[in-house]
């Protein structure tokens, strides 16, 4: 059975930016551990020689032409940011002091 | 009152000749939503509905012509709707307002239908069952101790319940087609690429599709030939036929060849769904259809693909959510580091966490190749065999699910028994083709729903399948 312990799991979070809890991160290993064990069978597929697919349409190169067109609203599109000043959006501190 | 479960174009008739008016339909939307409340369908009513129909009224009144005058629909609350919040039925959305409206919505509303409310989903649109609404479940409009299915468990119980006309949903893996099975309604996924994706929120990019749930397959051909087309803002649309709507005349089953899926009638299935689904086949062998058993060996393994690919995508997808630009952020953070952190620990729920932790796993480097690379692989194995059926067969045919709606909280607790719901539906998504429930027959009261899937752009032919199979399984659904 694939196990994936805590530590592994609080490293994937780190890497999603996720906090989670200890209880959280417990749960989550069995149930990874579980969801893993499933998608083994795809083990038993022989793909050597198969490309792998990535979409379903067949479109390749959808192009449209260059061309200046009106924007939406600054305001509108500001209204939902959780702290704003001046038309720009307001974030906390990159570094701590 | 009028009835929303009569066909809409005899509502849109009514509209148009004066008998009716889309502030009637409003109003008997609104009523029913009331009256129906307990089921916890909807997360919030449009406030300017009876607005919008009096617009809609005068736009009749103007001589518009409009296929879908006055008709009152649902829109699952992962599309951006103006006027209302969208929140994915996720804490982390909660005070979200969309700055733009989906094109899809736009389409409908331009034809005339009114957005009367949104639905409730698994949040996300991840899980089977809307137990992962962060805002509480739904319930099941004939067994109230029941799910309705899920993602769009809100807007298959709100058709079934009268409370619109029809309602918007999405189908990753099963979402769509689920819900209307358990619930008794039509809904139909339509090919990857038919309807736009753009404003609707994304889940799995490679295989979210824009569908709906109907009353009938003739008000589903309706819908479709609205929404259907494509749109500058999604790259991945593709071509339209020139009409999704039915013929005048009954559409009929004589001549075509029907492939009878045998990997999705195996052990595990309910005795009673295999036969509803096995008189169906009769039912439509006696109308002149031929159906023969078919093997596809690797459909067994669609699941275990899907459930690597899917919360791959949903991992990169769900990234935006920040606490930077939208929805919630955590008013505990002190710098950048712990606004992403912290705003996403409080704003997603048990299902989002766990999806976003495997898809980082299965993308992270040492795993790439074995998980996700492997998966894709998988998936073009699985899309050749589809197109070796589909060189001889018209269509396939199988259940919706192994079982009827199941009790609230009987698969919550477990992720993998949840995954299972969606086993007979996912291959669909993974090969891009399109799929319909229909209802077909009821397990100790439960409505069961028939799978018809189509090839690719093939839902002019699996419309009229549908329409075929409805009326040749109308009787034995009467509730």
């Amino acid at each position: 059975m694939s196990k994936i312990g805590t530590d592994e799991i609080q490293r994937m979070a780190k890497l999603a930016r996720i906090g989670l809890s200890a209880d959280e991160a417990a749960q989550m290993s069995v149930q990874l551990g579980q969801i893993l064990e499933f998608v083994e069978q795809l083990n038993s597929v022989d793909v050597t020689n198969t490309a792998p697919t990535d979409q379903v349409t067949g479109l390749v190169d959808v192009w449209r032409e260059d061309e200046i067109r009106p924007s939406m609203d600054r305001s509108r599109l500001l209204a939902g940011a959780p702290a704003q000043q001046d038309g720009y959006i307001v974030v906390k501190r990159v570094l701590n002091g | 009152m009028v009835d929303l479960k009569t066909p809409i174009q005899e509502l849109v008739a009514g509209v148009k000749t004066g008998q009716l008016t889309a502030v009637e339909l409003v109003e008997a939307g609104l009523a029913k939503i009331k009256e129906t409340s307990d089921y916890h369908t909807i997360l919030e009513i449009n406030s300017s509905a009876l607005d919008d129909a009096r617009s809609v009224d005068a736009r009749v009144k103007a001589g518009e012509d409009l296929p879908l005058a006055g008709i009152p629909f649902i829109a699952k609350d992962n599309f951006l709707t103006r006027g209302t919040h969208t929140t994915a039925a996720s804490r982390i959305l909660e005070p979200f307002e969309a700055p733009y409206e989906g094109q899809v919505i736009k389409l409908l509303r331009a034809a005339g239908a009114i957005l009367l409310a949104k639905s409730n989903l698994d949040a996300f649109a991840h899980g089977s069952s809307t137990e992962n609404s962060d805002f509480g479940p739904s319930k099941n409009p004939s067994d109230p101790t029941r799910v309705p299915g899920g993602s769009s468990g809100g807007s298959a119980a709100s058709v079934a319940l009268g409370q619109a006309c029809f309602a918007t949903g999405t189908d990753t893996g099963s979402s769509v087609r689920l819900p209307a099975s358990f619930c008794g309604v039509v809904g139909m996924m339509p090919s990857y690429g038919l309807v736009s994706r753009n404003g609707v929120i994304a889940m799995g990019s490679s295989f979210d599709t824009i569908g709906a749930m109907t009353n009938s397959v003739g008000d589903m051909a309706l819908v479709m030939d609205t929404m259907a087309g494509p749109d500058p803002a999604d790259a991945t649309t593709v071509n339209r036929r020139p009409t999704y709507l039915l013929p005048k005349a009954a559409p009929s089953m004589k001549g075509l060849k029907f492939g009878l899926i045998k990997e999705y009638l195996a052990e595990g299935t309910d005795p009673d769904v295999r036969r509803i689904v096995m008189d169906a086949v009769e039912e439509l062998k006696k109308a002149g259809a031929s159906v023969e058993e078919v093997s596809i060996p690797l459909v067994g393994l669609a699941l275990a693909a899907y459930y690597i690919l899917v919360p791959a995508e949903v991992s990169s997808n769900l990234a935006r959510y920040d606490g930077v630009r939208y929805g919630h952020s955590s008013p505990a953070a002190t710098n950048l580091e712990e606004t992403y952190r912290l705003s996403r620990e409080e704003g997603f729920g048990a299902e989002a966490k766990r999806r976003i932790i495997i898809g980082t796993y299965v993308l992270s480097s040492g795993y790439y190749d074995a998980y996700y690379k492997r998966a894709q692989k998988v998936r073009t194995r699985l899309i050749d065999e589809f197109k070796s059926v589909f060189s001889k067969y018209d269509l396939l045919l199988g259940p919706v699910a192994p079982t009827p709606a199941f009790k609230i909280g009987d698969r919550a607790k477990d992720p993998v028994q949840m995954y299972l719901s969606d086993v007979c539906t996912v291959a669909v998504n993974l090969v891009g083709s399109c799929g319909i429930s229909v209802p077909a027959g009821l397990a100790q009261g439960l409505p069961v729903g028939l799978q018809i899937i189509g090839p690719q752009q093939g839902e002019d032919q699996l419309l009229r399948a549908a329409a075929a199979a409805e009326a040749l399984l109308g009787d034995k659904v009467a509730i």
